[in-house]
């Protein structure tokens, strides 16, 4: 007897298009944000703050109610919706330009007042909109069109760790990174995001997960050698793992 | 000052104060804000009160994020504002740009000071061009509202969140560091203004129903202009119905002064001298600055022999009165960089070499 083993979830919009280049990981990760939004039973309680970049279109793929925010506002604009509505299960769905350079002081803001939301940043090492600029998560030696030569350290410095800081910030209840370059990572990587809303429905505070995700277009890959990248290179600089849980511990 | 809020007799109270009382008994559910002189006793007054009321306050960590987080409160339906100036509110022009796109009704008060860069803390009107001509990207408007005494700043405060409510658009109260700052008496009535109900928009969650977006992205150009003519129809239907102004004997007058806010208190008395010299001056104050009192000025263009703007700037709302009078007459300007506003006795002697 044949067993359903996959399907679209529930929280997708009848007539979404997938626009997402083939072997990009943000097709996966809005997956995994509608199968927790699901699981937990919080589909029509949920206001998303979409940000600027690839991410801005989870808002054509879930059928939840979403906020378009600026680029680099998104903590921001979540941080006003849930001031005004406390009742409502508010997150973020961002690019690592969006959350980690422009944004960056809206995002650790958020996490030292605490602010009870939830926020998912996709680490693709790149600006992805606009053609495979540099971002704050370029890896050093990265050839992007922006460092065309790779990104040295006497003109570009440090790509940023995005968890380790937000970990570090004391109203963070849970700070996580996850990569999607396998099935099991997958699966991790929902647990991680179902973690980062649990934590808002119990009130601890901010719940972060950074997800390394493939930008094969950009990178100039295939899809399968786009994951070897996230597997071998920014697995060894990234390293995924959980660096804040409040919860441990507690029942 | 004490947290005072509702009274039927009148107090005396600084404009900063009558401001952040009028917004509290407005209803105003979130309030989120960074320091800046000549302002700041707002966000000072609403950290107090909003706890204490239990509604929303955060002391943003920005501009920028100040004036996001009332986006996103206002995307909620629900009351919300920031307060700002000058060089502070220049940071905020991305996020009313998107505020207006997004039709939210966001309630920026905006108290001038000296510009520009840093400039200074005394009053200023440099932020007409500013908050009229629109400091972020693209086509928008925002309803501005400009008090003269501190009374006004607490009733226009109530009518900048019925209007921004009523039509969906940010909404500015214009005042400047004079009337932040200076105490006057005020009568601190009940919100006279119906409420609105935001339940078709807002976003509360999908709860049996599909997911609405809040967004100011439009791919597709056709789409745009569409957006943009609608956009515009309202900004007409604004104009249409809530241009509001004040002017006194321009039955007879021969010279015309135009000013707004602070500024337009020393222009009537300075009118009054003129009187008594038997010079025939009028006086008109737009109490909206958009929509402008254009129709009315191009009436009193018919009659009257000269305008005269009077201004704290290097002259700005002079090139409104100009378009609105299309050259029927002519439009001086008397205007100060910036500071407390000119004397009428500075006024008046402006005018008799005008004249």
């Amino acid at each position: 007897m044949a067993t359903q083993v996959f399907k679209i979830p529930e929280t997708f919009r009848k007539d979404f298009k997938y626009t997402f280049c083939p072997g990009c990981d943000h097709g996966v990760a809005i997956r995994l944000v509608a199968e927790v939004l699901e699981e937990l039973g919080l589909r029509e309680n949920a206001i998303v703050a979409a940000s600027i970049g690839c991410s801005v279109t989870i808002y054509d793929f879930l059928n939840i109610d979403a906020l378009e925010a600026p680029h680099g506002r998104a903590m921001a604009e979540a941080t006003g919706i849930k001031r005004a509505r406390p009742d409502k299960f508010v997150f973020t769905y961002q690019g690592d330009g969006d959350f980690a350079s422009i944004g960056l002081a809206e995002s650790l803001h958020a996490a030292l007042r605490g602010e009870k939301i939830s926020a998912i940043c996709i680490n693709n090492t790149t600006f992805g909109m606009t053609g495979g600029q540099l971002g704050p998560t370029t890896m050093v030696g990265q050839v992007t069109t922006t460092s065309p030569t790779g990104r040295n350290l006497e003109y570009y410095g440090y790509p940023i760790k995005i968890a380790e800081h937000i970990a570090l910030c004391e109203g963070t209840a849970f700070s996580a990174r996850v990569s999607l370059d396998s099935v099991a990572n997958i699966r991790k990587a929902k647990q991680a995001i179902k973690k980062a809303f649990e934590v808002q429905i119990h009130g601890l505070g901010l719940g972060f997960v950074e997800i390394l995700s493939s930008c094969p277009t950009n990178w100039k890959m295939t899809p399968a050698q786009a994951h070897e990248r996230v597997r071998n290179e920014m697995c060894n600089i990234f390293k995924p793992g959980i660096y804040k849980d409040v919860t441990e511990g507690l029942k | 000052m004490a947290l005072e809020t509702i009274t039927e007799k009148k107090v005396l109270i600084k404009g900063n104060y009558a401001i952040a009382n009028a917004a509290v008994m407005a209803g105003c559910q979130c309030y989120f804000g960074y320091p800046i002189t000549p302002q700041s006793e707002i966000g000072e007054f609403m950290s107090g009160k909003m706890q204490e009321l239990g509604r929303g306050y955060v002391s943003a960590e920005s501009e920028l994020a100040a004036i996001n987080m009332v986006i996103g409160a206002c995307s909620t339906g629900v009351k919300a504002m920031t307060s700002s100036s000058s060089c502070a509110v220049a940071l905020m022009q991305e996020g009313l740009s998107y505020a207006c796109t997004d039709e939210l009704p966001v309630v920026l008060i905006s108290v001038m000071r000296g510009g520009p860069g840093l400039g200074n803390i005394y009053p200023s009107q440099g932020d007409y061009n500013q908050t009229l001509k629109g400091g972020g990207n693209g086509d928008y408007k925002m309803i501005v509202l400009a008090p003269s005494n501190v009374q006004e700043c607490f009733d226009l405060t109530y009518k900048a969140f019925y209007l921004a409510h009523k039509y969906k658009n940010p909404t500015v109260l214009l005042a400047d560091g004079f009337l932040g700052q200076m105490m006057e008496p005020v009568e601190m009535k009940e919100y006279p203004y119906p409420e609105i109900d935001n339940s078709a928009w807002c976003l509360t969650g999908a709860k049996g129903r599909d997911g609405r977006v809040i967004r100011s992205y439009g791919p597709l150009a056709e789409d745009r202009c569409e957006f943009l003519e609608n956009l515009f129809g309202k900004y007409k239907q604004i104009e249409e119905n809530e241009v509001e102004w004040e002017e006194h004997n321009t039955e007879d007058a021969d010279i015309l002064l135009v000013s707004f806010g602070s500024t337009s208190r020393n222009v009537r008395t300075a009118a009054k001298i003129c009187a008594e010299k038997g010079l025939k001056v009028g006086t008109l104050r737009p109490i909206t600055l958009f929509p402008f009192p254009n129709k009315r000025l191009a009436e009193l263009a018919q009659k009257v022999k000269k305008i005269i703007t009077v201004e704290v700037n290097m002259g700005q709302m002079v090139n409104d009165v100009k378009l609105a009078v299309n050259g029927k007459v002519p439009v001086e300007l008397i205007h100060k960089g910036v500071g407390t506003p000119p004397s009428p006795e500075e006024i008046v002697s402006q005018i008799e070499e005008l004249v």
